[in-house]
């Protein structure tokens, strides 16, 4: 059956100035901004944690995206191993390197929420847990891509691992939150009262929308970097005649 | 598929890179059925790499090639079927003996393991078959690959520098491997260094430069400068 | 008739993965003596209270499968890349599948082997005290072992062609290891206190379900990732 990448297929072409993609950038921005402001003015102090509940509102958005984000890997890859066109595995590609830095900075803030909380610097909370896996699998795809040089076979691989990375991240949450359950540990933030709910829902679109602009941005990026290495490739093609 | 109707390889703008590098850059190519071309060039010309691209072992950056018809990249697995590849290195399982080594060899091909006493006898290698490959001497590796390859009954042999490491016998050996090949109206593509080598069974000599045919002669006569080749977009 | 076919080049490639091992010697006796090594350690580091060995007994043991069991399957595409023989493999008219079944099961049999050895050494340094449950502790073992090396044969298929391919098998396979280790550690726990169905159960199905997935997941994707 093996799908083969063919020449035609291929053909990257960059549209545009960029620009539509800017303004939209800084609406993302004024918008993360207004839903901050909005999240801090609107909740009164946690009765535990008081004022350090606000990390919340940059915590969990952050942990939605992340995972946004590695929903777009998996459609990305999906769609490179049944098209075979270059582009899908650019924007997995992307979407994977701006889904590591969401990653990393709901662990960072997860952690450093935890620290006053509960006089520790982690919890083995389970969407906690599973956000550390998932950065782990975030960071063995760019490594994947980072020692495999050729570009066919970069594409395969990391769309095959891409994919199965994401099978594995609902087995990892429900195998974690088991676990826990058997163990009887603390209890976790509450992401569903009434009071924060507006708050973390006006960030998390807002965060999406930052989630958007940058893995767009990163993709273009890429697309350039590939446009210009094709133009390379044809030039080489055509100056053969040097026998 | 009807091998009669056509060319036992076609070969138009075939390319290949390896990161920046182009080894290949628009070769373009015909063996007729029944006829035996050698390949010469520089190293780094792009010999092995042809082949291999040929063999599916590598897939083409850009151009299409045909072997009896077949796709190289959409057909992938019936050019398998039609070719026999004899590489640079042996590719044999060292820690098995001969024999071993042709029964999986069999087993894979899905052919009869009876013809194996057979094949080995013919390579020369009929007392060694129990022997464990890692002893051989890198001639006895070679003819246990050709007879690999003749299990396979192929059609379109692609012979890279088959020559290289064989005394007279090993060299007659594989001029008879080809004939057969000539005979079946298969075809074969021949790699060498040293026309003499294939004096006697090449009707072509096609010379890679820099990754593109740069020429082409009749038999073993000295090379004509007919510029045959190159880029079509 | 063509399935049969199959299944045979597949039986082929298994019997050629052991025998080359079995005569190279090298491999299968140093992986079991660096699992019970690894168990030695865990033990200095955990113990040598007796409780906590035997809370500890079941984990140690799975990560020294684990941290041994690894070292099998990128040895077992070394075999076809040392000799150059990877290109032929790849010539036969055979599906890719076969390819894949083939050192599956070889990597099975060759950790199941190494459990076999380190199993026991386990029970004896962590003194493990059970009566009952045993026989559904090893099916269990069984359970993990599919989930590990079908997981290790496939990112070993792309790991053992790359740079730095000690380090990028385990970056890939052990976070993808986690339920499996999980509900291994659990389940095994559960039987061995007999505690069988209540809590073991639920475990039990999860490594079912993880096992039915992965190993059609790794077959499919296996076509993509075994060519050059």
């Amino acid at each position: 059956m093996s799908r083969r990448v063919t020449p035609e297929s291929n053909r990257l072409t960059v549209t545009g100035s960029g620009r539509s993609l800017e303004w939209f950038g800084l609406v993302a921005l004024v918008a993360l901004i207004a839903a901050q402001v909005l999240a801090v003015l609107t909740s009164p102090p946690e009765r535990d944690m008081g004022h350090l509940q606000k990390i919340l509102y940059v915590h969990v958005p952050a942990a939605w995206n992340a995972f946004m984000a590695f929903f777009v890997v998996a459609i990305a890859s999906l769609m490179y191993l049944w098209k075979g066109r270059e582009r899908h595995d650019l924007l997995a590609a992307s979407a994977a390197e701006v889904g590591t830095v969401f990653t990393g900075l709901t662990l960072a803030l997860g952690s450093i929420w935890g620290r006053p909380t509960w006089g520790i610097w982690w919890t083995w909370d389970p969407r906690l847990t599973s956000t550390a896996v998932l950065f782990l699998v975030f960071v063995g795809y760019l490594s994947l891509r980072s020692f495999v040089e050729d570009a066919d076979q970069r594409a395969q691989w990391s769309a095959a691992v891409g994919l199965l990375g994401a099978l594995n991240v609902p087995i990892v949450y429900m195998s974690v939150r088991w676990w826990r359950t058997l163990h009887q540990m603390q209890s976790n933030p509450s992401t569903v009262d009434p009071e924060y709910v507006i708050g973390l829902r006006s960030n998390g679109i807002a965060l999406l929308l930052v989630l958007i602009y940058f893995i767009l941005k990163r993709y273009r990026a890429a697309r350039m970097e590939r446009l210009v290495e094709h133009m390379a490739e044809r030039a080489a093609l055509e100056g053969r005649d040097r026998a | 598929m009807n091998t009669s109707e056509h060319s036992a390889l076609k070969l138009e703008g075939l390319a290949r890179r390896f990161g920046v590098r182009w080894a290949l850059r628009g070769v373009t190519l015909e063996v007729r059925p029944g006829e035996v071309v050698g390949i010469m060039g520089h190293n780094g010309s792009g010999k092995s790499t042809l082949l291999r691209v040929i063999a599916t072992v590598l897939r083409p950056s850009a151009g299409d090639g045909w072997v009896f018809g077949n796709h190289l990249v959409r057909n992938a697995v019936d050019v398998r079927r039609h070719i026999g590849f004899l590489a640079h290195s042996p590719g044999l399982y060292e820690d098995l003996t001969a024999a071993e080594n042709l029964r999986f060899a069999a087993q894979m091909f899905g052919v009869a393991e009876s013809g194996i006493p057979f094949v080995l006898e013919r390579v020369g290698l009929g007392n060694a078959q129990d022997e464990r490959v890692r002893g051989f001497s890198a001639g006895m590796q070679r003819r246990l690959a050709l007879a690999r390859l003749i299990l396979g009954s192929p059609k379109l042999l692609l012979l890279d520098e088959p020559y290289n490491n064989f005394d007279a016998q090993g060299i007659q050996l594989v001029n008879e491997v080809i004939q057969e090949a000539r005979r079946g109206r298969g075809g074969a593509l021949v790699v060498l260094h040293d026309r003499r080598q294939g004096e006697h069974v090449l009707d072509r000599v096609a010379e890679l430069g820099h990754g593109v045919v740069v020429g082409v002669s009749a038999g073993a006569t000295p090379l004509s400068l007919v510029s045959a080749g190159g880029m079509t977009h | 008739m063509a399935f049969g076919q199959d299944l045979r080049r597949a039986r082929a490639i298994m019997w050629k993965d052991l025998t080359t091992e079995r005569r190279s010697k090298a491999g299968f006796n140093a992986v079991a003596f660096l699992g019970v090594l690894i168990l030695l350690l865990f033990g200095f580091a955990l113990g040598p209270d007796t409780e906590a060995l035997r809370e500890a007994a079941a984990g140690a043991l799975w990560l020294a499968i684990l941290f041994s069991g690894v070292l099998a399957f990128n040895r077992s595409y070394q075999l076809e890349l040392d000799g150059g023989a990877l290109e032929p493999l790849l010539l036969y008219p055979a599906p890719r599948w076969t390819i894949f079944a083939g050192k599956f099961g070889a990597n099975l049999l060759f950790v199941l082997l190494v459990e076999a050895i380190v199993v026991p050494v386990a029970i004896i340094l962590f003194q493990v005290k059970s009566t009952t449950g045993w026989g559904s502790a090893a099916g269990v073992m069984v359970l993990g072992s599919i989930g590990f090396v079908t997981l290790g044969t496939f990112y070993a298929s792309m790991a053992s062609r790359s740079r730095a391919r000690e380090v990028l098998l385990p970056l890939l396979l052990f976070p993808m290891l986690i339920p499996v280790l999980l509900a291994s550690v659990e389940s095994s726990n559960a039987l061995l206190a007999g505690n069988p169905m209540r809590d073991a159960g639920a475990w039990v199905q999860l490594l079912v379900a993880f096992d039915v997935i992965f190993v059609v997941a790794s077959f499919l994707a296996f076509d993509h990732v075994i060519e050059v």
